[in-house]
């Protein structure tokens, strides 16, 4: 799956770009092992589409050094450059027939005609869309239009795929039906995908690995279960599911005490000063049990959501929530005003620093 | 009136319909047919006589036959210039110009302001012999010290081009400007240089808009007759003026008859082959 002792396949190296005086990629390093499914998550603005587009071609940095394989392209325009992108907004051409579509690639980079046929009906079947070669894109549904430019892109079999939010126009279910397909086409073809995105259950389901970004720079980058366990940043604990965060300040190497006076353990990574000792709400157990780390609280609010129960508990420490797993049947639901204790294992805690932006109060920027 | 509407519903369309119809009935299906009533008419003004007379078709064929072939000449002339010159045109306005696009179309627009005459005189000015143009000319050497350019078929079709070059460059626009910018980036992404870019996806998405511009230009300029009028001579007189002439002049109304009949018919004709060649999908959009 992850295979991060292959070479790179596409390599940043400090990676800045400017418009004008908007600064929407900060510097940013990443390298991309061939055969990887690698996702670029951030809320709207955060310089994703824009790192994409750079990769692409279709921008140019201000600085730094982009590389496919071991090949400086910057200054290269998109035609020369081996990457393909699937477009959000599909961009079929719309004068053309599915096929003349998906061969429009091999076509300008001079395949036979009959080989470029066999390549054509290959592909279409991949996609599930055989049989469609001669009608138009107007004539197919979103999900099907989604699908031919997939095919048109993977069937050039470019160093790198680049998806833009690929998924963004289609309904839930169909989404959810694409990205387990994405999934499997990666594997098949076996192809480095890059895939920006700013759903997280997206990325999290079909990526190996995850760059979070935010405003302009990469906050954490890693394989989503450890985005998720160990979110490095403030932001990263509140982009990817729910958080819990509580203020505090390190007191040792496993402890850290809190502002309403607690003490919670959790290994602190070397960090010093004021931080936020994290939990998630599934983590957290009412009642005793759960672990070392424990906060008394009374129930203010709680919901019957089918797998679980979403709890909302009021502590000194802070509002917690905790999703409590619906694994028996007629399961008990605490009442608002309940006195209750919350429990949780120090190695269920995560550690941020407190100085960062959350993704909580992340306003709405401008997209670039 | 509503209550009426809510009963018979499918009247609405035709009630819709009926003004118009009722308009090109009256000004155009009832005077063509009172034209083709002319045109097989005998005798002289103001005696003519109905009487099945085919030979005036005979006649607008033979005897007219160099205004008639001058006038599909010059127009086809003239819309082949419109569009070389309107096309990159348009392309700059509606790719490049950004947000100065609106004021370069009131450019093209703005000799609308006046009219045809006028316009079309403006140019016996530009093309006088002791004009800027034609001195420019003899100086570069490119016509002879007493070489001249109105009262040539240079003027006509120049004339013609300038005067109908709104409507093969306002359509054109339409076409371009709707074109999603993405698409071109998707053909650059799949290996198309911007030379193949456009050849394969602005050229052929911007199709109608040649179309529609070329139909608008070329279907008034064969009928044209002010330019060969005000910048030619009766040597570069079409058929619009031999129609005038036999009009307004001459009062010999079958002979103009028939000659107009003629022209709509070549005209249709000409259409047809375009529409063979350049596909009957793209004519009617």
């Amino acid at each position: 799956m992850t295979s991060v002792e292959q070479p790179a396949d596409v390599r940043l190296e400090s990676v800045v770009k400017r418009f004008d005086d908007v600064v929407a990629v900060d510097g940013i390093s990443v390298e991309i092992p061939r055969g990887s499914f690698f996702a670029l998550l951030g809320p709207s603005g955060c310089g994703k589409t824009t790192t994409l587009r750079m990769i692409g071609g279709f921008e140019e940095p201000t600085e730094g050094r982009i590389f496919l394989g071991d090949r400086d392209v910057v200054g290269l325009p998109p035609y020369k450059r081996d990457v393909n992108t699937v477009f959000q907004s599909y961009a079929l051409f719309p004068h053309m027939t599915i096929e003349e579509n998906v061969a429009f690639g091999l076509e300008r980079r001079g395949v036979p005609k009959g080989e470029r046929h066999g390549r054509v009906a290959e592909m279409l079947e991949l996609v599930g869309l055989g049989g469609f070669g001669k009608r138009k894109p107007r004539q197919l549904s979103g999900g099907q239009q989604q699908r031919v430019a997939l095919a048109r892109a993977l069937v050039n079999q470019p160093r790198v795929l680049l998806l833009d939010e690929p998924l963004g126009a289609l309904d839930l279910k169909l989404r959810k039906q694409m990205q387990l397909e994405l999934k499997r086409i990666q594997h098949e073809v076996g192809l480095t995908f890059v895939h920006v995105t700013h759903d997280q259950e997206e990325a999290m389901t079909m990526a190996d690995r995850i760059a979070v970004m935010n405003r302009g720079r990469i906050e954490q980058l890693g394989p989503p279960q450890e985005l998720y366990e160990r979110p490095a940043t403030a932001f990263v604990a509140g982009f990817l599911g729910v958080s819990n965060l509580l203020p505090g300040t390190v007191e040792g190497p496993d402890a850290i005490r809190l502002e309403s006076g607690e003490l919670v353990r959790a290994d602190v990574g070397g960090r010093t000063g004021r931080v936020a000792a994290g939990v998630r709400p599934e983590k957290i157990t009412l009642g005793p049990g759960g672990g070392e780390n424990e906060l008394t609280g009374t129930v203010s609010e709680s919901a019957y959501i089918g797998v679980a129960t979403q709890i909302v508990v009021r502590t000194p420490a802070g509002v917690v929530q905790v999703f409590a797993q619906n694994v028996g049947t007629g399961g008990h639901m605490p009442t608002p005003g309940t006195a209750v204790t919350l429990t949780w294992a120090p190695e269920a805690t995560f550690v941020v620093d407190r100085n960062g932006a959350s993704a909580g109060d992340d306003s709405e920027e401008e997209d670039t | 009136m509503g209550s009426f509407l809510h009963r018979h519903r499918g009247v609405a369309p035709y009630l819709l319909l009926a003004p118009g119809l009722a308009w090109l009935t009256l000004f155009f299906l009832l005077p063509l047919a009172f034209l083709g009533y002319q045109s097989l008419q005998s005798g002289s003004f103001p005696n003519y006589a109905f009487t099945w007379e085919f030979s005036n078709y005979a006649k607008a064929f033979t005897d007219f036959r160099p205004q008639l072939m001058r006038s599909l000449t010059y127009a086809g002339l003239a819309t082949a210039l419109a569009l070389l010159l309107a096309y990159p045109l348009v392309y700059w306005i509606a790719f490049r110009a950004g947000r100065w696009k609106n004021l370069f179309l009131l450019f093209i627009v703005a000799p609308f302001f006046v009219t045809y005459l006028i316009r079309t005189l403006a140019w016996l000015n530009i093309l006088a012999d002791e004009g800027p143009v034609v001195g420019v000319l003899r100086d570069v050497g490119l016509l002879a010290d007493d070489g001249r350019l109105l009262a040539t078929s240079i003027a006509v079709v120049a004339g013609i081009t300038y005067n109908f070059f709104a409507l093969m460059a306002l359509p054109i626009y339409v076409s371009l400007e709707q074109i999603d910018h993405r698409l071109l980036e998707a053909a650059k992404d799949l290996y198309a240089s911007p030379t193949q870019a456009f050849l394969r996806v602005t050229l052929p998405l911007s199709a109608p808009g040649i179309v529609a511009g070329t139909l608008l230009t070329f279907i008034p300029a064969a009928g044209d007759f002010i330019n060969a009028q005000l910048l030619g001579t009766p040597q570069q007189y079409m058929l619009g003026n031999v129609i005038q002439s036999r009009f307004l002049e001459l009062i010999d109304y079958p002979t103009a008859a028939a000659l107009s009949f003629v022209l709509m018919a070549t005209i249709l004709v000409a259409l047809l082959a375009y529409a063979r060649v350049v596909g009957s999908e793209k004519l009617t959009g």
